[in-house]
């Protein structure tokens, strides 16, 4: 698994790997609301924290499409399943891999992006923190969907139809963390609850997308 | 160790494709599938291969002892010939990749990334990429395919090597590969009859082609 991993790190940094794609969607994004909304600092702080937490999730989207149908036309994915490495095994380190590359850059880019939106100084904590806790969650339920699709000719846009509707539990803690530490108001629960998605997530969805992706391959 | 295929049958799209397919294949043999196209050989290779399940049978082969082969090469465009290789062998616990480079005549490729390779050159690469799994058998999809005269010869000198190491092949082709040691099967007479009331038109019963429309 750790060759695996050692791979899909090396493709995504090689040209064409799409590293930094997401990265650079969020930094857009973060530049354009302040244009969009206006320079009224007031406005722009309270709205923050939904709005990096909203980027992150679209940046966190943007290469899920690549996750398995790469390895799916070329024919490397029939190769992985007969492989001794269990399905499941491939979809945690792929799903890991796609947080290393995509979601931990936003995450440490995200207090950056705090000050063109003018997030209240106690709240850069908390963004970090529940990014880092949050977006697992968002990669490994993005390999699910990613596996539910992977046969299908542009199944990007069925893709985001599927996971975003499952993102929202993720969205909304997050956001809530992150505002509540901006209102100084303890962020604990918001904060576990956060963690306790990703556990669930991190625990179930391997077996669930490994099975997609066995149907997938008949 | 041996690979039991008995009464099998595989279907493909729900259409039954095979019925009734029994053989054996044991240490340092090779059998070799014939058939037109859309007789169900990928089929029956995917089924060996435990990527789909049968429709009727079974098929017993030692547990991680199979390396398959597909039509596509399951190669990264970016990763050069070493590193590729190198992958897989150590996907199946293995290290080691020159033999198997020098093998298909790959060596003075190692460092060139894949998509700069001809077709020919990726196949050969695919191919070498069986001789790291450090698999018992081998499950080949058409491995011949763009391969020239004298690559072909590489091959066959690589499957026999394997034969003789106590290796099996299970191989789909339509073209002689100079193995005369190869026992040859033919899928024809094992063709699955249609099911009554699948609603095929009665010119088309004779086509294998109607699986795939």
């Amino acid at each position: 698994m750790i060759a695996l991993l050692n791979r899909d790190l090396r493709l995504a940094f090689r040209a064409g790997g799409g590293f930094g794609l997401g990265l650079g969607f969020f930094l857009i994004l973060a530049v354009l609301v302040p244009l969009g909304v206006g320079p009224d600092q007031t406005t722009l702080g309270l709205i923050a924290p939904g709005i990096l937490w909203v980027g992150a999730l679209l940046a966190c989207l943007l290469s899920l499409d690549r996750l398995f149908a790469l390895d799916f036309e070329d024919g490397s994915l029939d190769l992985l399943a007969t492989s001794p490495i269990p399905l499941e095994g491939v979809v945690a380190t792929k799903a890991l891999a796609h947080w290393l590359t995509t979601c931990l850059p936003l995450a440490l880019a995200a207090p950056v992006l705090g000050i063109l939106l003018n997030l209240p100084g106690p709240a850069y904590g908390a963004l970090i923190a529940s990014l880092l806790i949050g977006t697992p969650a968002l990669s490994i339920i993005g390999a699910f969907g990613a596996a539910l699709t992977v046969g299908l000719k542009r199944g990007g846009l069925l893709l985001s139809l599927l996971v975003l509707p499952l993102y929202v539990p993720t969205l909304v803690f997050g956001a809530q963390t992150v505002t509540r530490a901006a209102q100084g108001l303890d962020q604990t629960t918001p904060l576990l609850l956060l963690g306790g998605i990703t556990a669930g997530a991190v625990a179930l969805l391997p077996f669930a997308a490994a099975f997609a992706l066995r149907v997938n391959l008949r | 160790m041996e690979l039991v295929v008995a009464d099998l049958a595989v279907s493909r799209g729900g259409l039954p494709l095979l019925d009734a397919l029994s053989f054996t294949l044991g240490a340092g043999k090779a059998l070799v599938l014939r058939g037109p196209n859309g007789s169900g050989k990928t089929t029956l290779l995917r089924t060996v291969a435990g990527l789909q399940p049968a429709l009727r049978g079974t098929i017993s082969c030692p547990p991680d002892q199979m390396a398959y082969g597909a039509h596509a090469d399951g190669l990264k465009s970016t990763l050069t010939v070493a590193e590729n290789l190198r992958f897989w062998a150590s996907i199946h616990g293995r290290s080691g990749v020159r033999p198997a480079m020098a093998a298909m005549n790959l060596s003075d490729l190692a460092g060139r990334q894949a998509q700069n390779l001809s077709a020919g050159q990726k196949r050969r690469l695919a191919l070498a990429r069986l001789m790291v799994t450090g698999r018992w058998l081998w499950v080949l999809d058409e491995p011949t395919v763009s391969l020239d005269a004298a690559s072909v010869g590489l091959f066959a000198d690589v499957v026999r090597v394997h034969l003789a190491a106590g290796g099996a092949a299970l191989l789909a082709t339509h073209i002689d590969l100079g193995l005369p040691e190869a026992t040859v099967l033919d899928l024809t007479p094992f063709k699955a009859a249609i099911p009554a009331g699948e609603g095929f038109d009665d010119a088309f019963t004779g086509a294998f082609d109607e699986a795939f429309l």
